[in-house]
């Protein structure tokens, strides 16, 4: 039995979560889930997805068509074509934001710099280098080191009054600066502030802005206090969809319609 | 679009003579190193390798030895050895690479031809530094290590123009390397037979220039991964009839397959020029990678880097201090922009990568602005990827991929 209208999947395995979005064939939302990828990556787009179908009052039967993207794009076994991460957050967001936008997006492993004109065309992008300093990652690192819980970051980092500007470029290193800030009596919220600063930093450097600016990403979605940093340091407003931590899989549902 | 299916690649039936060139090559070496019947130089690989073929020395060339290093995979295990005695990690890794298997007592050679249990010992070694200052310290640490003469020229950098004073400063170096040289070979420089070399040596470098600019055709005969090995003999065989009979071969095949319109990939969508140097342990993997997004990587600075037009037998000291200043490493931004730009033009292709090899800055284009001023002023798209040309850890395959994935889908959708 199918549900009551045609559907297109977006899968995207990210390292750190797994996120679907499906979408009818006027591109609009209609269910979604997000998991973390775990170690099974097929078993859990397949829960994913199961769920997403039915917020979306859909069924399996209704899918036309189904793209994956994101690091684990090739362990989707439903998918019927895979994409970039990039060329789907290019997608994703220029359907909320349809003008030359440059995206900023801050996943668990990778860092993302997009380039689109005002046509939706890709005219360059970039992605961090090898190390992961200044992604989801790093901040996962550091929350145990201060003995905090992930999900409290943004709210600490909100409190501070006095921040401390971490030096290092290395996760490792920049570990070891936060336990001198922590021997030195420096206060957590304002340790916090300083390792949002940071993840900041490395994504400022690694390319040039344009006039509209909108930033994505698991991070920017559990950690709203990061956007209005990068608007203070970069003296623009900044857009953030909806739902910035689905982009890459609306952008690959978005694919798929095509 | 997909990277999933089995990329189908036309090998060159000359690649098979390549191969024996370089075993000849090498057993010529070990020979002449057991019996003692003939001097070893050891020379970087845009030294003066005329002079010594002149002066009657078997020419060996650790560059070689380190890309075999890298290509087998071996290179990233030894190079720890050369950081733990002093040689940083973040220098070349041609020079850790080699200076580490040396400490080791390994060799790839060993592993490809049966028989030959180490490199060739040398007699004397001879550097140019027009390429970087490392090769400087490399040879050094083998003179000492064998206790052996080390000669070099001292090359200029950020060359814009070459200039009569450039090429007399070089020339003059060069002709002053023969007295030491002498004393190793245990004879006089004949200017004849330095004319001679420097003759084949010209006539070799045209022929390989002749195989590179085949590329142009559409589709392009070959690929940049054909030319990281077909290249062997304009490196180690330069000033030699049998490098000449080698690239004769190369080009009648190349020739023939642009005659018929036979590409060296079934289905060639993409062009994409590289800058920049090889990643020799990924050679195989990038060539896979790239043929199954039906894109060529159809040309390279790194393969022209050994084109010495310049060369003159009837001027032999000036002309090769001046080819060998010419070369594209040793020039300014100005001059290197203008030569990508001009390749761009002549090669017809859709999109740049830069390779920003952390060991090796001099042959990474792409640290000071160049791929922005080219994108703009060309139009023509660039990514640049992160890796060495031999220390597999400075590398993330998964992020090459992405990127090189996501480059291809964009020229895909902006066609």
């Amino acid at each position: 039995m199918t549900g009551s209208r045609l559907v297109y999947a977006g899968v995207d395995v990210g390292a750190s979560r797994t996120k679907v979005a499906v979408m009818d064939a006027d591109r609009k939302l209609l269910g979604y889930h997000i998991k973390k990828s775990g170690t099974d990556f097929s078993a859990t787009a397949d829960f994913c997805l199961e769920t997403s179908l039915k917020m979306a009052h859909a069924d399996q039967a209704d899918i036309i068509n189904t793209v994956s993207t994101g690091y684990g794009r090739k362990n989707v076994s439903f998918a019927h074509e895979s994409k970039t991460e990039i060329g789907c957050h290019a997608k994703g967001c220029f359907l909320y934001y349809p003008m030359a936008i440059t995206i900023i997006d801050i996943g668990g492993q990778d860092n993302k710099v997009i380039k689109l004109d005002d046509k939706g065309r890709r005219i360059g992008f970039k992605m961090n280098r090898k190390c992961s300093a200044g992604t989801g990652a790093f901040l996962e690192e550091m929350a145990p080191r201060l003995e905090i819980p992930l999900e409290a970051m943004n709210g600490l980092a909100v409190q501070s009054t006095d921040m401390v500007k971490l030096g290092s470029f290395c996760t490792v290193f920049s570990g070891t600066e936060v336990l001198e800030n922590i021997r030195n009596g420096k206060k957590v919220p304002d340790i916090v502030k300083g390792l949002f600063y940071s993840v900041i930093k490395r994504v400022i450097e690694m390319d040039a802005f344009t006039e509209n600016v909108v930033m994505t990403g698991g991070v920017v979605a559990h950690n709203p206090y990061l956007v209005s940093m990068t608007e203070t340091y970069i003296g623009q407003k900044i857009l953030v969809p909806e739902h910035p931590q689905l982009t890459g899989a609306i952008g690959a549902a978005l694919y798929a319609m095509e | 679009m997909s990277e999933d299916k089995k990329p189908v690649i036309r090998r060159l039936n000359t690649s098979r003579d390549m191969g024996k060139f370089m075993a000849d090559y090498y057993y010529e070496l070990d020979d002449a190193a057991k019996s003692g019947k003939q001097k070893i130089a050891w020379c970087t690989s845009v030294g003066p390798a005329e002079i010594l073929r002149a002066m009657g020395f078997l020419t060996y060339f650790p560059e070689t030895h380190s890309a075999m290093l890298g290509t087998s995979r071996m290179a990233t295990d030894l190079i720890p050895k050369a950081n733990a005695i002093g040689y940083s990690p973040d220098i070349c890794s041609y020079l850790t690479a080699d200076i580490g298997a040396f400490l080791e007592g390994v060799t790839p050679l060993a592993k490809v031809f049966k028989g030959i249990e180490s490199p060739p010992k040398p007699d004397v070694l001879v550097f140019n530094t027009n390429q970087c200052r490392d090769v400087q310290d490399w040879f050094n640490w083998y003179g000492e290590k064998f206790n052996v003469p080390v000669v070099g020229v001292h090359s200029y950098v950020g060359v814009g123009d070459v200039t009569s004073s450039h090429v007399a400063s070089i020339s003059k170096q060069m002709e002053n390397m023969v007295e030491p040289l002498e004393e190793v070979a245990g004879r006089k420089l004949d200017m004849d037979e330095l004319k001679q070399a420097v003759a084949l040596s010209r006539e070799c470098s045209d022929l390989w220039e002749k195989c590179l600019a085949a590329a142009a055709a559409k589709p392009s005969p070959l690929t940049f991964f054909d030319g990281t090995t077909l290249m062997g003999p304009a490196v180690v065989g330069r000033g030699t009839q049998k490098a000449i009979d080698a690239y004769k071969l190369l080009l009648e095949e190349l020739e023939e397959r642009v005659g018929q319109s036979l590409g060296a990939l079934e289905e060639e969508r993409f062009r994409i020029y590289w800058d920049g140097m090889p990643v020799w342990g990924r050679l195989g993997m990038h060539s896979k990678m790239f043929a199954s997004l039906n894109t060529n990587v159809i040309a390279s600075t790194y393969c022209s880097s050994w084109i010495f037009s310049a060369l003159d037998p009837e001027d032999p000291f000036n002309s090769m201090a001046r080819a060998y200043t010419e070369l594209f490493i040793v020039r300014g931004d100005d001059y290197k922009e203008q030569y990508i730009k001009d390749k761009l033009d002549f090669f017809d292709v859709d999109g740049i990568i830069y390779h920003d090899a952390k060991t090796c800055p001099n042959n990474s284009n792409c640290r000071y602005g160049m791929p922005q001023r080219l994108a703009e002023e060309t139009g023509i798209p660039s990514l640049t990827i992160n890796g060495d040309l031999n220390d597999l850890r400075l590398l993330s395959d998964e992020q090459t991929k992405t990127n090189v994935e996501a480059f291809i889908e964009q020229l895909e959708e902006n066609h």
